[in-house]
């Protein structure tokens, strides 16, 4: 069987492998992300939740999650 | 009289009847937290934008706490230093669930956690332009004040002394000139340590109060959630109702007519 390849992401500052042409979408899954709890961007750029199942990752793509907790 | 039933508090055409406004940080658990914000009767909660934990999946979130639905959450740009920080975290913050109103708060020092008015002044040009409604963290200075409003500012939120530090409102005079030039919402934000220096800065005209660190820190965070509470009332219905002259000597409360 073909080994998948596998590449490196930034997400929340910690370097993750992912398999190679996975999608946003499947990530955060793995992630358990509540997405209607978050906004994410991607390489600072602000991603829009609805179209993640078609954003391929690529190598040394930075990911931010972001969600709100207490504050003054 | 004086009915405080229709005496709401409004923010870009959004009414209130709590004029308490409280933040979420500083609790020792986000339980505490709710029940406070439930006792304070405040219906805006200040709350910040974070980076999820992604190694611990079953971190309790705010949201199962505190109902966005219920009560509206303004969230705040606290931990940023300049207008291109501000900017990223709002625009997050809006991308979450659709936030216009937002807290701008740009710190220029580490220490004294002075606002920066210069990156201030900046992003709230910004800001309105781009849609959102922002209400805005400053000074005590009159004139700032002033150009946040002809940035499009919603509310000017000046500070009663440094953030956290419960020193209560230091300046009046410059709170009651601002007050005098504005029509837009004033808030107390920041430097509040008891009850009464809410009730102060209701009866200085302020439309309402916010705070954080003297219901969170308290040896009882609910009864001063409550004690808050009713002092903003207090303040406000005192303002209302027209207090009396200064005079420098006594004047008796008993008429001087028929005395034995």
């Amino acid at each position: 069987m073909k080994k998948i390849k596998k590449i490196k992401i930034k997400i929340n500052g910690q370097i993750k492998s992912i398999n190679k042409d996975s999608n946003l979408s499947i990530v955060l899954k793995n992630l358990k992300i509540p997405l209607n709890k978050v906004a994410i961007e991607l390489n600072e750029e602000i991603i829009d939740k609805k179209k993640i199942n078609k954003l391929k990752l690529n190598k040394n793509d930075k990911i931010e999650i972001v969600h709100f907790i207490g504050g003054g | 009289m004086v009915n405080l039933k229709k005496d709401n508090l409004i923010i870009a055409n959004k009414k209130f009847n709590s004029r308490l406004i409280v933040g979420t940080g500083k609790y020792k658990s986000m339980s505490e937290c709710a029940k406070a914000i439930k006792l304070s009767g405040a219906e805006i909660v200040t709350v910040a934008v974070r980076r999820v934990n992604i190694s611990d999946k079953n971190k309790p979130l705010l949201m199962d706490f505190i109902d966005p639905k219920k009560i509206t959450y303004l969230p705040n740009t606290a931990g940023c230093f300049n207008s291109k920080e501000a900017l990223r975290t709002l625009r997050l913050a809006r991308e979450i669930g659709g936030w216009k109103l937002v807290k701008l708060e740009v710190l220029g020092d580490k220490k004294n956690l002075f606002p920066d008015m210069i990156e201030t002044l900046k992003s709230t040009e910004v800001l309105a332009k781009e849609g959102f409604k922002v209400m805005v963290y400053c000074n005590d200075d009159p004139l700032m004040a002033k150009r946040l409003e002809n940035s499009g500012a919603d509310a000017i939120m000046p500070l009663a002394a440094p953030i956290g530090s419960g020193l209560g409102i230091q300046n009046k005079i410059n709170i009651q000139i601002i007050r005098k030039q504005t029509k837009l919402p004033l808030i107390i934000d920041a430097g509040l340590g008891q009850a009464s220096d809410a009730t102060i800065a209701m009866e200085l005209g302020c439309d309402g109060v916010l705070v954080n660190t003297a219901i969170a820190k308290a040896k009882k965070p609910f009864e001063m959630a409550l004690a808050f509470k009713n002092a903003v009332i207090a303040g406000r219905q005192s303002y209302k109702s027209g207090r009396i002259d200064k005079i420098l000597m006594g004047n008796q409360s008993s008429p001087s007519e028929g005395i034995i």
